[in-house]
């Protein structure tokens, strides 16, 4: 790693006008909030910045309100505050339980809900030194013109690892967005694209200031395989939303992180009838589960080694909630 | 770029002069002397670097001093007053919660926090609160029954002054 951040000029914004005025008027320009994790893609070389705009000042960025009807966090709320909010429980907990496993004490301190949702994709061949990523010809998402985990494919298949967005899209999250054109709002799901170097679907200047959630029935919840309990990014995540329709019937929706280049959704045709033997239901998830991910060699644990124990996470975390 | 931030220190009001690409590590250790806190991984992982920032453990060398305008920042070179080490210091000394040292400024600053915000934590919230810090030497057993000692230490100094 680099002893030095090379130079860049930092902003710091105190409102959102601000901020898109700036981020509009640099063309180098990055965003950064906790900055856990692009301070350190920085130090390895891996990001370009000319400036920096600092969201951290921005106060209309840090509101959550949770009423009876819906729910809104702004992109500036900090995962620990997510972690540890009273109310984020029942349909709501897998926000704080995803919050709560992000990294470690101290990067929830600062990491924020906004910051996870558009957390740069990771590789083994990408995350690492400037000399390392040199000797090996570098890679599609840098300056190089192959792909080392998949080099006959034509797109970089590094893997998203943001915990957050799961734990929303099962509760049918939606994000809203600013930019030079003024506000959008979008399905969180539509957030993402299928390729590691191009995965979010913001345009030049746009700032992703909150997320949106409907009112929920039921429970949810997330987990996450990792190599230690903490600090580690996640191997695969997985969120399960759960509730009752009017016969008693469970109906599950589940997404999954750290497998793809993207969060997605894995589809799941049919609920769990009331009166129905559960076995051969979770067995079909499982299987429907391992069709759906498509774990690649982006990290130092074998695809098919996460592609099972994904499944398995899936159907563990669905048979607690009925 | 420089700008002028002011922030205390260990308690110390200063005002200085930094680039808008200088880490807080390196502000403290470089500008200010105080090395205390170290640099292991340098990526935010071991957390042989972290301080506390407003009461609060941070890794110091992912974090922009720029962006500490205005903040209380406490190091390792803090804690001791008029040579007398705090309970922490003291029950990692005599708990051998510390071996060959380089993680130790970042645990007890952690721990720091932890036992300001609750007073009797168990094993589960002190492994929990320590999850950000690594140590290569000691297993972590000592660790945690160090900080445990700490907490049972101020806990009796309160009983007698009260």
């Amino acid at each position: 790693m680099s002893e030095f951040l090379p130079d860049f000029r930092l902003v710091r914004p105190q409102s959102l006008d601000q901020a898109i005025t700036a981020l509009q008027s640099e063309p180098g320009a990055r965003l950064c909030a906790g900055g856990t994790d692009i301070i350190v893609n920085m130090r390895r070389g891996l990001v370009e910045v000319e400036t920096l705009v600092d969201l951290s000042g921005i106060a209309d960025l840090k509101t959550l309100d949770l009423d009876g009807n819906a729910l809104r966090i702004g992109a500036g709320v900090t995962l620990r505050e997510l972690a540890q909010h009273p109310g984020l429980i029942g349909p709501y907990q897998a926000i704080a339980q995803a919050a709560g496993l992000v990294a470690g004490p101290g990067h929830r301190q600062v990491a924020t809900l906004g910051g996870n949702l558009c957390l740069d994709t990771r590789c083994l061949y990408y995350n690492q030194s400037h000399w390392w990523r040199k000797a090996n010809d570098f890679c599609l998402k840098y300056h190089g013109d192959i792909c080392h985990v998949a080099p006959k494919g034509n797109r970089c298949r590094a893997a998203f690892s943001g915990d957050m967005a799961p734990a929303l899209m099962v509760l049918d999250a939606s994000v809203e967005i600013i930019g030079p054109d003024g506000a959008r709002r979008v399905p969180l799901a539509k957030l993402y694209r299928e390729d590691g170097t191009d995965f979010l679907m913001l345009k030049p200047g746009e700032i992703l200031t909150a997320v949106h959630v409907p009112v929920q029935r039921g429970k949810s919840t997330y987990d996450k395989i990792r190599v230690r309990g903490a600090v580690d990014f996640p191997l695969a995540g997985v969120a399960v939303a759960w509730r009752q329709d009017a016969d008693g019937a469970h109906l599950f929706q589940l997404a999954v992180t750290g497998t793809n280049s993207m969060p997605i959704n894995v589809d799941i045709p049919a609920p769990l009838g009331k009166d129905e033997d559960p076995d051969p239901y979770f067995a079909t998830l499982e299987k429907l589960v391992q069709k759906a991910v498509s774990p690649q060699r982006t990290s130092t644990i074998a695809p098919h080694y996460r592609r099972l124990s994904v499944s398995a996470l899936a159907s563990r975390l669905a048979r607690a909630l009925i | 770029m420089k700008r002028i931030i002011s922030l205390k220190v260990n308690g110390s009001p200063v005002e200085d002069a930094v680039s808008d690409n200088m880490l807080l590590i390196d502000y403290l250790r470089d500008s200010k002397g105080l090395t205390g806190a170290k640099k292991g991984c340098d990526g935010g992982e071991c957390g042989a670097c972290i301080v506390l920032v407003d009461g609060r453990p941070r890794p110091s060398c992912i974090t922009l001093v720029a962006t500490c305008d205005g903040t209380e920042i406490e190091t390792i070179e803090g804690q001791a007053q008029n040579g007398r080490l705090t309970p922490l210091q003291r029950a990692f000394h005599e708990n051998l919660g510390a071996q060959c040292g380089f993680c130790t400024p970042g645990m007890i600053m952690t721990a720091t926090s932890l036992l300001r915000d609750n007073p009797t934590p168990d094993d589960e919230q002190i492994k929990e609160a320590l999850a950000n810090n690594l140590c290569r030497c000691t297993g972590y057993v000592k660790i945690i029954k160090s900080v445990r000692r700490a907490a049972e230490m101020t806990q009796e100094m309160t009983k007698v002054t009260s």
